[in-house]
């Protein structure tokens, strides 16, 4: 095919308007893709980020690499079944995941776990808070740049896993929780490491606040970026320290607790009003020592007896329906189970708080710069297994 | 600790407060819904509320401006239909615990709050000033499965929606884009209803008392499982 000069001309014409836009005017879009395999996505989350310049028009994150199906399976699975599978959506504090199932069975059976049980169920449940929020701490650094804290995390994060180890014999998957109590009772000597355990974590904290939080890149890279107002996290269903440092004084152990003990020491709500990155870094830093403390009281007062209250061996749940959600280190978790008086459970819908965490993003992304995605991302802090379930 | 002790007298006068709340909730509901509230149901100090499926985005609103609850829990479904695969994916052992004589397809029973169809809408949200939390039901037309977003409600309920249209096939109007949110994109079938089979029990049947060693014992008699 022959092509005429004036064809040519034009072609060249048009080409040349167009490198002169390119050139004077504006930048063309460009579409960029983070992860699915980036260490601020905690897993396989993958992020599309259209951006003018530096700048993020739209991002819209890409999950379901991890999807495992957990609410179909569990339809299959008995109920004792079901906490193997549900220690596997939060994994780095599994333990947590387990208790408002077993509290929302619980309560259809009509079954309470006696004192014993309860209280032994509200130290793992914290130790699980502190193993997984350690982690964020020294994450959070690595995030804009610093490498030595998340060392420091996972050193100090090992006593405590230790500590849940020696109870339930698993680091990461305890499936220690059963309905109307726990497996077995604590080994002897167990309350004192852990007191000694704490007293680490205590120092880790106060390693983290000197390291991190005061350092002066760290505060550049975090304040006023990622600012949540309280209304429009409430209306994305954020929870945890995510809505706390939006200056949201709501905490599920306190407001409305259920089944575990919390109310039973003394310990503080931390909020931070400013709702930016730096604002959730320091709620889940003074909540990991919150935590030590409340581990620390309920060791001096665990009562004695039995740890499983009468229940059958083969469990059927009654037919009815209930949700029990707990504060857990990532947020408000939540169980709706539906029972047909069956040995499965007939459907259970998992609130995990991540999912609601993460939705925020394309809102929150608008409009950031791309290195403070990374930070931003971090300091909402969700575990892939708990968006993905 | 006494703590436990002393615990049933003022775990009882809360869970009486509850209930007054819940009660004064539902007459609240009664009177700003009128005819959309068809069932309700209160438990444990909570509240369910079922309303029909033209009404469920007027309920989020007046949930949301009248009555406080900002905060946007969760938004799911429920397929009351019996799984029509019955119990023939379970294993042995389950066999041996529960007897066959359980294994007849029970009729479709919906839960609290009651039920008309086949589909019914599932969703939370709570106050957190007061601590209130209310689950909210709404039957879908079986021939139509449709209902109002609440996404211009509460944000939050996107992605909610958009994991109910892809494992329910529920569609919601004045959603802004609903796609796969977990599965590949050319995924055909609804996983989470009933009817669909889990299809790693068909590829490979559960296995069951197979795969549990028996414990050694020390009479050298066998053991149990």
């Amino acid at each position: 095919m022959t092509v005429t000069e004036r064809q040519q001309l034009s072609y060249i014409a048009a080409r040349a308007a167009d490198a002169r836009v390119n050139l004077e005017i504006e930048t063309e879009g460009m579409t960029l893709n983070i992860g699915p395999q980036h260490p601020a996505t905690h897993g396989t989350l993958r992020i599309v980020a259209k951006l003018d310049g530096e700048q993020v028009v739209s991002a819209e994150p890409v999950m379901g690499y991890m999807h495992r199906g957990y609410e179909k399976l569990a339809e299959v699975r008995t109920y004792p079944q079901v906490t193997t599978l549900i220690n596997r959506i939060d994994w780095l504090g599994s333990f947590a995941n387990e208790v408002p199932f077993i509290l929302a069975a619980e309560r259809l059976m009509e079954v309470e776990a006696p004192p014993r049980a309860q209280w032994i169920r509200t130290i793992l449940f914290e130790l699980s808070r502190i193993a997984n929020i350690t982690l964020f701490l020294g994450d959070m650094a690595v995030q804009v740049g610093a490498i030595t804290p998340v060392f420091f995390a996972f050193r100090d994060r090992e006593h405590v896993l230790n500590q849940i180890e020696a109870a339930t014999g698993g680091r990461f998957h305890p499936n220690f929780d059963r309905i109307g109590g726990l497996k077995d009772d604590l080994p002897a000597g167990w309350v004192a490491e852990t007191r000694q355990a704490m007293r680490k974590i205590r120092r880790f904290c106060d390693e983290i606040e000197e390291l991190v939080e005061g350092n002066e890149i760290f505060q550049a890279r975090t304040r006023g970026i990622g600012v949540i107002p309280p209304d429009v996290g409430l209306s994305y269903g954020l929870s945890g320290a995510n809505i706390r440092a939006s200056g949201v004084d709501w905490d599920v152990r306190r407001d409305s607790p259920c089944g575990l003990v919390h109310d039973q020491v003394d310990w503080k709500v931390w909020t931070h009003p400013d709702g930016d990155s730096f604002a959730r870094f320091w709620v889940r830093l003074q909540e990991t020592r919150e935590a030590t403390k409340i581990v620390d009281q309920l060791l001096d007062a665990i009562p004695s007896g039995p740890i499983m209250a009468k229940v059958p061996v083969i469990i059927k749940v009654p037919a009815g329906e209930a949700y029990v959600e707990t504060e857990n280190p990532l947020g408000v978790m939540g169980y709706y189970v539906v029972s047909k008086g069956d040995l499965h459970p007939f459907r259970v819908k998992i609130r995990s708080a991540s999912f609601s965490n993460v939705s925020i993003t394309p809102w929150l992304l608008k409009g950031v710069y791309v290195p403070d995605i990374i930070t931003i991302l971090g300091s909402l802090y969700f575990i892939l297994g708990d968006i993905d379930r | 600790m006494s703590s436990t002790d002393t615990a049933d007298p003022t775990a009882d006068a809360a869970e009486a407060a509850a209930e007054a709340e819940a009660e004064a909730l539902l007459d609240g509901a009664r009177s700003a819904l009128g005819e959309a509230l068809v069932g309700s149901h209160i438990a444990a100090g909570e509240l369910w509320l079922r309303v029909d499926c033209e009404s469920w985005a007027t309920l989020a609103r007046w949930l949301r401006d009248e009555e406080g609850f900002t905060f946007f829990s969760f938004l799911s479904a429920i397929d009351w239909m019996p799984s029509p695969h019955g119990r023939d994916m379970d294993s042995t052992v389950d066999n041996v615990l529960d007897p066959p004589e359980a294994k007849e397809a029970p009729p479709t029973e919906t839960g609290v709050a009651g039920g008309d169809t086949r589909f019914q809408l599932l969703a939370r949200v709570s106050d957190v000033a007061s601590g209130r939390s209310l689950n909210a039901k709404a039957d879908l037309p079986t021939d139509d499965l449709r209902a109002p977003s609440w996404v211009p409600t509460y944000p939050g309920a996107d992605w909610h929606e958009r994991e109910a249209w892809e494992m329910f096939g529920i569609d919601f109007d004045g959603h802004p884009g609903l796609r796969h949110i977990y599965l590949p994109g050319e995924f055909e079938g609804h996983p989470l209803r009933k009817d669909y089979p889990l299809l790693a029990r068909r590829v490979k049947p559960w296995p069951g008392l197979v795969d549990v060693e028996l414990m050694p014992e020390a009479d050298g008699e066998g053991g149990t499982p």
